[in-house]
């Protein structure tokens, strides 16, 4: 079927992102940009692996009409509905919570949210 | 279909090579936040990662504990920032 080209591409694209985010994470000087890069290229390798997942027991439906597979795609659908809902506001609190706990941006000049909340 | 199925132990393999790279910012971290950050990440890869264990050995029941698992996770990031920042 053609759709296994679209796993592999989905897959890639997955584990392409993920790394990323790790290495991210590893590599960047403060908190905040470390937030920054793991957080939404995570966020996006998760989708995409989850998607081919999800392809891939569509496919297997169309082939074989078996409902264990339907139970796959639908199980995996809302795995990545509760990954969307919860990734960025985890991701928010966190950032709220250091800049609130004093960790300053790694050479900042200028601290707006500081000079609001005085 | 079958070489898709192969293909998983590869990506099994390198997203662990991800997520040592998440532990290894946990353990050498400077600050609280950075910690918390690693923490958040490696629930992020660990979920993919059930994911798609789940779908490599047809158990379909790690789909329902990567589901729970995130969850369970979010409650937990969302308290510990609320330490953080000292409302707790």
């Amino acid at each position: 079927m053609w759709t296994q080209y679209l796993i592999w591409i989905f897959l890639g694209i997955g584990l392409t992102f993920n790394g990323l985010g790790a290495i991210g994470l590893l590599r960047f000087p403060d908190v905040y940009t470390r937030l920054h890069a793991a957080t939404k290229a995570t966020t996006f390798g998760s989708i995409f692996t989850s998607l081919a997942v999800v392809t891939f027991a569509f496919t297997q439906l169309y082939l074989n009409g078996k409902m264990a597979n339907l139970q796959l795609g639908l199980h995996t659908i809302v795995a990545i509905a509760s990954l969307l809902l919860t990734n960025p506001v985890g991701a928010h609190a966190i950032a709220r919570a250091a800049h609130r706990s004093g960790v300053k941006p790694e050479k900042a000049v200028v601290d707006k949210l500081a000079e609001v909340k005085k | 279909m079958s070489c898709i199925v192969d293909l998983c132990i590869v990506f099994i393999t390198l997203i662990s090579v991800a997520a040592s790279l998440t532990i290894v910012r946990l353990v050498k971290g400077p600050t609280a936040p950075d910690r918390a950050v690693a923490m958040d990440i490696l629930t992020n890869i660990t979920i993919v990662l059930l994911v798609i264990i789940g779908f490599y050995f047809k158990r379909f029941i790690y789909l329902d504990v990567a589901l729970v698992y995130g969850i369970l996770a979010f409650v937990g990031v969302i308290a510990l920032a609320r330490y953080l920042e000292g409302g707790l």
